[in-house]
């Protein structure tokens, strides 16, 4: 009997706690916020790995602080490979002239060193390149390898600032330093609290000074995911800085595994570089 | 005059053709480029050499590629005008001109084209490909060092690798001439000189696929030496590229941060198998092992170990003639590459340095380029060789210039 009593008292409490753990996920969404990592992730995420696939037309303005410009075009394809977020990029350089026909393949991984490939059409040359530093500018403009081709949430540790509005949209505000010695001691970043993508993010070195502005200066829904389609990023130390527009985005356009390969590097595929 | 209407009609047809593959791309672009190169090591060259400006020369490039039906067909065509002011010589060169077909399964490519072969840097073991050393010495950029083959290619695409099979029609490498360099050679340069080309058609076959995230690649060649092997008779050189058979393997991949390139070659001298004949190169094989890695932002470094190992070397030594210097029995080569970038890639520091252990001799090239804009870029650079008449790059010592080069890409 006193076994028996025992046993019912938690189960009434039970009953009754489990009325209230039922009404406990809506009161935590509207009182708790998603914890920092998993803002930063799924930034991460909508920025670098939106879709299966993707293929834009891209071109880039680098001006110099004499306001002297250099342009780049390029086609841009983009696979994520399983679900371990592998990634395989490729991108086609249409102009300059005197770079027409390069193009340039990574194999990213994300716990080991990227594979990097060039293809130099003037002497039909595949060679590997050494991928050691992310840090180094990507094809002469602001942005480095890492911008292009994305960093992991393990590589920083994040601190939610707060929340305020940027533009007009809702935003988080996030500082991030990075673990390893990298370009930057600092970042700052304003991510849009409802489409997770960064709307602004600003680089600082170990003095605290200023060195690097990115901007997303449009932002739009491609195939129904959110895009940035043109960006900026500006050298606040030299003054230079890069702008780069996506004029045409396509998402799960059906790339195949097979097409970040040195035959591809050598016979651009003329259904999607075009 | 009957026939006129017919044939407007055709021409017409054909147009309409044209205008029908309405997916066809076409674009045209070239460059003008100027190049000079001045000797700086003070020689009393002899009278049929360009002494003080060896190499002068004004080069109009005009590209013409096109696409269509879906990118399963298309063309190249490179034609180079080229005014030599040191020569005073002006000529029309095809530096490529080749039609595609691409398929799933298979790709072919017909007529003029470049190929690289290998991962050499500067090294080559498996890439047999015609080459253009006149234009490598005098500093003009370094697609020059490689010249078009006339052949076909054809690529497949199994499960276990790619396959490429070319056949071409043999080219001789372009080697420095007394008209422009300074040369000891035990065969006077002066002596008429008899070569035929080969007329069979060469072959050669690559396998390649990647191992796991390592590219890897096996070589084999049915070619010809594209030095000739020269002897005198009588009043007159006579010569021939002999044949050459090579078989060879690469391997490239990731390594502590940074590219480790392996390469080997064994290379069957046909004619000479036995060694006992002076004028054809024995067989040998070639060894290379490479590795670059980037040291800081826009800077990389390249470091390259070449070995050369000659069979027959008791027969060679043996049969030698005298007067001929005697090369060693293991050659060997170290090689140095320093890149650095400055103000968003519009200027680049390059140095790159043969250093021959075994000759003790070395060859090294400087150079800075500066991107004025998108269409124009300069480059100056130097051709320094070191050593004794002795070594490879010695023999060429009284040839050191320094070279400017300015190229209008349209």
């Amino acid at each position: 009997m006193k076994r028996f009593r025992n046993y019912r008292m938690p189960l009434t409490t039970g009953l009754a706690l489990a009325v209230f753990w039922c009404s406990l996920p809506a009161l935590s969404q509207a009182a708790e916020e998603p914890a920092v990592e998993e803002i930063v992730r799924r930034s991460l995420e909508t920025f670098y790995y939106a879709g299966e696939d993707q293929r834009a037309r891209i071109s880039m303005r680098l001006v110099n602080p004499q306001g002297k410009e250099r342009r780049r075009e390029m086609t841009l394809l983009r696979k994520n490979l399983g679900t371990g977020r592998e990634q395989r990029y490729y991108i086609y350089f249409h102009a300059p002239a005197d770079v027409k026909g390069t193009v340039f393949m990574v194999w990213k991984y994300p716990a080991r060193e990227d594979d990097r490939w060039i293809f130099i059409p003037a002497i039909k040359l595949v060679r590997r390149i050494a991928a050691d530093d992310k840090r180094s500018s990507f094809a002469g403009s602001d942005f480095t390898y890492e911008d292009v081709s994305g960093r992991e949430v393990g590589d920083e540790t994040h601190s939610l600032l707060g929340k305020s509005t940027l533009d007009g949209r809702p935003v988080y505000r996030i500082e991030s330093h990075p673990k390893a010695k990298v370009g930057y001691a600092r970042r700052l970043s304003w991510i849009d609290r409802e489409r997770s993508l960064p709307l602004k993010e600003e680089y600082y070195d170990a003095r605290g000074e200023l060195m690097r502005i990115f901007t997303a200066d449009e932002v739009k829904q491609v195939d129904g995911h959110w895009t940035v389609v043109r960006r900026s990023m500006r050298n606040e130390l030299s003054g230079h800085h890069t702008e780069v527009v996506f004029k045409e985005v396509e998402y799960d356009v059906g790339v195949s595994d097979d097409l970040f390969s040195e035959r591809y590097l050598r016979r651009p595929p003329g259904r999607w570089v075009r | 005059m009957k026939r006129l209407p017919l044939l407007i009609l055709m021409i017409s047809g054909v147009f309409a053709g044209a205008v029908n593959v309405n997916a066809a791309e076409f674009d045209f672009g070239g460059f003008l480029q100027l190049h000079a190169a001045a000797r700086t090591s003070h020689v009393d060259c002899p009278p049929e050499t360009e002494c003080t400006v060896p190499f002068n020369e004004q080069r109009l490039r005009l590209n013409a590629e096109g696409s269509g039906f879906e990118g399963a067909a298309g063309f190249v065509g490179k034609l180079e005008l080229v005014h030599d002011s040191a020569l005073d010589d002006t000529d029309a060169d095809m530096r490529e001109l080749y039609a595609d077909y691409n398929s799933d399964r298979y790709t072919a490519r017909a007529g003029r084209q470049i190929m690289t072969w290998g991962v050499g840097d500067l090294l080559f073991i498996n890439d047999r490909f015609s080459k253009n050393w006149v234009a490598f010495f005098s500093g003009l950029p370094l697609e020059y060092l490689k010249r078009g083959s006339d052949s076909v290619k054809i690529n497949a695409f199994p499960a276990f690798a790619d396959v490429e099979v070319i056949l071409a029609r043999f080219r001789k490498d372009k080697l420095p001439d007394d008209r422009q360099f300074v040369i000891e050679s035990p065969i006077s340069p002066s002596l008429p000189r008899n070569i035929d080309d080969p007329s069979d058609p060469e072959i050669n076959l690559r396998l390649s696929r990647y191992l796991g995230n390592w590219d890897a690649a096996a070589y084999f060649s049915r070619t010809h030496f594209r030095a000739p092997a020269l002897r005198v008779v009588g009043e007159n050189v006579a010569g021939e590229f002999p044949r050459l058979d090579t078989y060879g393997a690469s391997l490239s991949g990731p390594f502590r941060n940074g590219v480790l390139n392996l390469e080997a070659g064994y290379y069957d001298s046909r004619e000479d198998r036995d060694g006992t004949d002076p004028s054809i190169e024995n067989s040998q094989t070639r060894f290379l092992v490479g590795y670059s890695r980037q040291v800081a932002e826009d800077t990389t470094l390249g470091v390259q170990g070449f070995a050369r190992w000659m069979h027959d070397y008791d027969d060679y030594k043996r049969t030698l003639p005298p007067g001929f210097p005697k090369r060693d029995r293991l050659r060997t080569v170290a090689t140095l590459r320093f890149t650095q970038f400055y103000l968003h890639q519009t200027l680049k520091f390059n140095v790159f340095a043969f250093w021959g252990l075994s000759e003790g001799d070395g060859y090294i090239i400087p150079s800075v380029k500066y991107f004025f804009s998108d269409s124009l870029w300069g480059e100056a650079g130097a051709n320094l060789f070191l050593g004794d008449g002795k070594g490879q790059f010695g023999a060429l010592g009284e040839n050191d210039n320094v070279y400017l080069t300015l190229r209008y890409a349209f």
